[in-house]
C-alpha cells in the first residue's frame, strides 16, 4: 500500500510538473507556432499522469475501481491536436509574414487554408449546394 | 504523503494559471488569447482532478469530463470565426 501511494505521488508530482512547463512555455516562448509547443504537452503528459494517478488512487486504496478517467484521457488525447491545427491554420490566415515564407505544396491545388481546392463536379455535395 | 503531493500540486497549477493569465492579458494576437484560454482550461481540468483526489471523491470527474468538451468546442468555435467570418455556416 505504501509502494501505492509513493507512485501515486510521483505522477501527481510529474502531472502538476508538465501543466507548469506548458504554462511557461506559453508565458515565455517568442512567438506563437513556438508556444502551440507548451500547452500540447501539458494536455498529454500532464493530464495524463494526473488521470493515472487517480486511477491508481481510487483503484488501490479506496477499492473501488472507475474508468471515467479512461473517458477524459481519450477525450483529451483526440482533441489536443485538433485544437492545435485549428490555431495553427487561424495564424497562417491572419499573418502576413507567415503566408510569405510558407514553402511551395507541389501540386495543383495551394494550401488549403489560403485557396481552397475547386469543386469536385461528381460530388453530390458540391453539386447540391451549388445551387440557390 | 498524497495530501503533501496534492498541495505541491495546486500550488503549480495556481502559479501556471498565473502565467497564463499573463498571456491571455498581454497576448499581442487574438490567437495568442485563444491558445492562453485554451491552456487555462487544460490547468483547470488538472486542478479538478487533485481536488477529486485531495478529498476522495469521485465525484468531480464529471465537471473534468464537461470542462474537456465545452473547451475544446470553444476554442474551435473562436478559430472557425476567425478562419471563415462565421461559426456555423
Amino acid at each position: 500500500m505504501v509502494i501505492a501511494e509513493i507512485v501515486i505521488s510521483l505522477l501527481i508530482l510529474v502531472g502538476a510538473f508538465f501543466l507548469f512547463v506548458g504554462s511557461l512555455g506559453l508565458a515565455k516562448l517568442p512567438d506563437l507556432m513556438r508556444r502551440l509547443h507548451g500547452p500540447t504537452k501539458a494536455t498529454t503528459l500532464g493530464i495524463g499522469s494526473m488521470l493515472i494517478a487517480s486511477m491508481l488512487y481510487f483503484w488501490a486504496v479506496e477499492g473501488n475501481p472507475s474508468i471515467h478517467e479512461l473517458l477524459i484521457t481519450l477525450f483529451l488525447f483526440l482533441t489536443a491536436p485538433v485544437t492545435a491545427q485549428m490555431i495553427a491554420k487561424a495564424h497562417i490566415l491572419h499573418e502576413k509574414r507567415e503566408r510569405e515564407v510558407l514553402p511551395d505544396t507541389g501540386r495543383p491545388v495551394g494550401w488549403a487554408t489560403l485557396d481552397a481546392a475547386k469543386a469536385d463536379e461528381r460530388s453530390e455535395v458540391t453539386r447540391t449546394s451549388s445551387i440557390p | 504523503m498524497i495530501e503533501t503531493a496534492c498541495i505541491i500540486a495546486t500550488t503549480a497549477i495556481a502559479v501556471a494559471s498565473l502565467l497564463t493569465l499573463y498571456r491571455l492579458v498581454r497576448g499581442p494576437d487574438v490567437l495568442d488569447r485563444i491558445l492562453a484560454l485554451d491552456t487555462l482550461v487544460i490547468n483547470t481540468i488538472g486542478l479538478i482532478v487533485v481536488i477529486g483526489l485531495w478529498f476522495r471523491t469521485t465525484m468531480y470527474f464529471e465537471a473534468a469530463l464537461l470542462f474537456a468538451m465545452v473547451g475544446f468546442v470553444t476554442t474551435v468555435a473562436l478559430c472557425k470565426y476567425l478562419l471563415r467570418g462565421n461559426v456555423i455556416e
